[in-house]
């Protein structure tokens, strides 16, 4: 005997926890599988930004998607609030890039025009001189030449996110089954028999958001999901009294008053070890945006694995030969996450996804 | 309340707490002094103000954090007490002083 649902979200991170509550919330019976701890994860070890002004350069349709998510995330991180009593910590005082030489404020005056030439008026932005920035970020070091500030963008505490997102869905009626990990999918009349390491279930409808696990799951309903690791590295310091007023690019302090720094990128498979050589590269940008930084002791470090597409932008389908199975893959599951939860997952309730993600099907990759 | 198991070892360390001179013996941290002193709050907490001291006295609970010579946010069970030391309790969060920063 297996268990029979509506739908199966395949993976426990940020995208299925998100889509899982969103699919919860339009009072479907619904539960997520996922493998366990031994999970590579990058919801447990990213940096927490609900970020706009770096997303969709030259690409009008992943500007616009992410714009929608921070635009729903004010509405999303309060309706998480009522439910849960889990404050996620989500705060849009607005984000800076911080450039510290003219050859890299140059290139954000090009990238902020373009985003702007995107999108109508919707996406707002300053660039600003040293004399700007510093009004807004007075701990900015001499090296600092300028950057650019969007009123859009924000962070939040991406455990508290998870963490509210996934007690929301269980108060919904959802059930989590962790050591679950997903072997084999059929199917199986007008819906799939999924059988994982510990069970059977039955399903309606399957939504793969597995990450990097994605990639071998893919073929199982008759898609691709060509997505690798690549691993980013983040060094947090004790707390501290409040100095950073808004986020930045690479560094922000958190609601208990941590600052985390990171941004770093690795195209080396799945390491993830965090490496003196790279922690010394993301701590010294800090430090020369932020000399204060200097004085500040870390108390953790670590590395995880981003979920990357080969153009860096989501992906999202529904099978053409297995009706009712969706696949789904992102690197900005925490700025996505309002989108996945409140729009994403009423296309997969729906049986249809909009149309507005065409674009961004696995098709685009085919030459 | 804690009192040292061997207590042979010479008391020839003095430093300052709060201005009050504390004895230690050469070898202990500034947390097993102060504990032998009878001090049982190390710190007040940033978020909720609530009074903390050591708990696990091997670096990892960050519970016993004190003002160390002027840094901020010392594991006192992690440093060996020293002639001379200026000790005081960590109030809150350490706060970044912008005025007083290095150039990078
Ligand atoms: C260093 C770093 C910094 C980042 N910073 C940001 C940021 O500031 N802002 C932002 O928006 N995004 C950021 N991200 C990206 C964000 O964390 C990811 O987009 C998001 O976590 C992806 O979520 P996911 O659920 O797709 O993948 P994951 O979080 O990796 O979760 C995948 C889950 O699938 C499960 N799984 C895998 N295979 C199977 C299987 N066969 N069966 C069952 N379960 C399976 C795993 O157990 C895992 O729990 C960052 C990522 C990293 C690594
Ligand atoms: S007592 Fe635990 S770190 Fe010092």
């Amino acid at each position: 005997m297996s268990t029979s649902y509506d739908a199966i979200v395949v993976g426990g991170g940020l995208l299925g926890s998100a889509v899982g509550y969103g699919l919860a919330r339009q009072g479907l019976r619904c539960t997520i599988l996922d493998e366990g701890d031994v999970a590579y994860r990058a919801a447990r070890g990213n940096f927490g930004l609900v970020w706009v002004q770096s997303k969709g350069i030259g690409k009008p349709i992943y500007a616009d998607w992410t714009m929608g998510s921070a635009e729903r995330y004010p509405e999303f991180s309060t309706e998480l609030l009522d439910r849960t009593g889990i404050d996620t910590s989500y705060s849009a005082p607005g984000g800076i890039h911080i450039c510290l030489n003219d050859e890299e404020y140059e290139d954000r005056v090009e990238k902020m025009s373009t985003l702007t030439s995107h999108q109508n008026g919707r996406f707002k932005h300053e660039m600003l001189d040293r004399k700007a920035m510093l009004e807004r970020l007075p701990a900015l070091g001499p090296e600092v030449v300028g950057g650019s500030y969007s009123p859009h963008d924000g962070h939040v505490s991406p455990l508290y996110l998870m963490r509210s997102m996934q007690r929301a869905f269980v108060d919904l009626g959802g059930e989590i089954k962790n050591d679950n990990r997903v072997l084999d999918i059929q199917k199986s009349g007008d819906g799939f028999s999924v059988r994982t390491a510990n069970e059977n279930f039955s399903t309606a409808r399957i939504v793969l958001a597995a990450g990097l696990g994605n990639k071998a799951l893919a073929p199982m309903v008759g898609l691709e999901q060509p997505v690798r690791p690549v691993k980013g590295q983040i060094i947090v310091t004790e707390r501290q009294a409040p100095f950073l007023d808004m986020p930045t690019t690479h560094a922000r302090q958190t609601g208990e008053g941590t600052i985390m720094i990171g941004d770093s990128h690795e195209d080396i498979g799945f390491d993830i070890r965090s490496t003196p050589q790279v922690m010394q590269t993301i701590a010294n940008r800090a430090r020369r945006s932020f000399p204060v930084l200097s004085k500040a002791k870390i108390v953790r470090t670590w590395g995880a694995l981003r979920v990357m597409t080969p153009d860096g932008l989501p992906i999202y389908d529904q099978s053409e030969t297995m009706p009712g199975a969706f696949t789904a893959a992102c690197h900005s599951g925490v700025t996505l996450a309002a989108t996945h939860a409140m729009v994403y997952a009423k296309y997969v309730a729906d049986g249809q996804l909009g149309r507005e993600l065409e674009g961004l099907s696995v098709r685009r990759f085919d030459v | 309340m804690f009192k040292r198991v061997i207590n042979d070892a010479i008391a020839d360390v003095v430093f300052d707490f709060e201005g009050a001179k504390i004895t230690a013996r050469s070898g202990e941290s500034v947390a097993a002094a102060l504990l032998a002193d009878d001090l049982l709050s190390f710190r007040q907490t940033p978020v909720k103000d609530l009074a903390r001291g050591p708990f696990c006295m091997m670096g990892v609970c960050f519970d016993c954090l004190m003002v160390i010579d002027g840094q901020p946010n010392r594991q006192a069970c992690q440093v060996v007490a020293t002639s001379g030391m200026k000790v005081a309790r960590q109030h809150g969060a350490a706060e970044l002083n912008i005025d007083q920063a290095d150039p990078a």
